[in-house]
């Protein structure tokens, strides 16, 4: 039941026909988990919380560091220092106290993936590297849970959201990861700060109408956004048979960290 | 011949032994060895590039991996 101060603070959905009073109550009981406190995780954390998404999970091992603030919107430069899941959740609980904030400061791994993920509606991947993109992956996709993908870097970004089983999933797209010796040199890095700021709106989006049960997800496409030239493509996409995780013979049946591509260069230490 | 590349009606050489492996060579595509081809909405296996044809008319993707702000992997095609 809404109280008199909450129909005011969410006035402006309950007037929307697709949220209306019911769709609030339904945020409100909708369990998001972000994984990754970072560029991406910081809109998307920040809009949940405004939107009264009831139960928010942040996961991020992390310390906030003076390179973050130019695009991780969530961390002042007070919180310098800090554990990147506290900095986030003073803010959330800062925006909207009606929020419950659960944080988890550990890198999310095949160990603890399963029992972090359980008690989520959906699972936001706002995460910078490929061992965790495809640990998410597998692990959403095993525990039939819906979640979003998003990457970014330089001026490019890409998301697209996985329906377990029925819709094309991250493995669909890339069997594998690129191995660790792949990875070519540093200076191909780097990220323009107003860039996670969008696809972390869209991730964030899609968990809202997700909760609400409206509207189209970003299921079979994947959107990909490039900001210098100002543009968004669609490339439309299906499950793949071969996929190793969701077609017709998979060969990953638990979660497993992709140790190969565990590290990518990171700049931090640069 | 004409082919469309991620979005792109682009104009190449006839060539009836072209194959995805040797368009994307010929292309200079980055990361080819990792790229990921989609070829008229089907997304093709790996050991399929050096076996399929490129035909007038067809639409391929080329599809990147995308990390973070620290993952230095992808990048677009320009
Ligand atoms: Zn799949």
């Amino acid at each position: 039941m809404l109280t008199e101060s909450q129909i005011e603070r969410y006035s402006r959905h309950i007037m929307l026909k697709e949220v209306g009073g019911k769709g609030q109550q339904k945020l409100f009981d909708g369990k998001v988990l972000i994984i990754g406190a970072g560029g991406l995780g910081a809109p998307i954390a920040l809009y949940l919380a405004a939107a009264g998404v009831g139960t928010i999970g942040i996961a991020d091992a992390d310390d906030v560091d003076l390179s973050n603030l130019q695009r991780q919107v969530i961390h002042f430069t007070a919180d310098i220092g800090k554990p990147k899941v506290e900095s986030a959740r003073q803010k959330m609980e800062a925006i909207n106290p009606d929020v419950k904030v659960v944080t988890y400061k550990e890198w999310v791994s095949a160990a603890n993936i399963n029992g972090i993920i359980a008690d989520y509606d959906f699972v936001i991947d706002g995460t910078d590297n490929f061992a965790a993109k495809f640990l998410i992956n597998d692990a959403c996709v095993l525990a039939g849970k819906p979640y979003s993908h998003g990457g970014i870097l330089q001026f490019d970004g890409q998301t697209i959201t996985v329906k377990p089983k029925e819709s094309a999933c991250y493995r669909c797209i890339f069997p594998e990861p690129p191995p660790r010796d792949a990875v070519p040199t540093c200076s191909q890095a780097g990220v323009i700060g107003v860039l996670p700021g969008v696809l972390g709106t869209i991730q964030a989006t899609e968990a809202i109408k997700f909760l609400l049960g409206k509207g189209d997800l970003l299921t079979d496409r994947l959107l990909t956004y490039n900001a210098l030239r100002m543009k968004f493509r669609e490339v439309p996409l299906k499950r793949k048979t071969s996929c190793p995780v969701c077609g017709e013979n998979p060969t990953i049946s638990e979660v497993r960290d992709e140790l190969d591509a565990m590290t990518v260069c990171d700049l931090k230490k640069g | 011949m004409t082919i469309t590349i991620n979005g792109k009606e682009t104009v190449i050489a006839e060539n009836p032994e072209r194959t995805v492996d040797s368009l994307l060579e010929e292309l200079d595509v980055s990361q080819r060895l990792y790229v990921t081809v989609e070829l008229n909405g089907e997304i093709l296996d790996r050991p399929a590039y050096g076996t399929t044809a490129v035909n007038e008319g067809d639409v391929i993707e080329f599809l990147y991996f995308m990390g973070g702000g620290n993952a230095p992997f992808a990048q677009s095609l320009r």
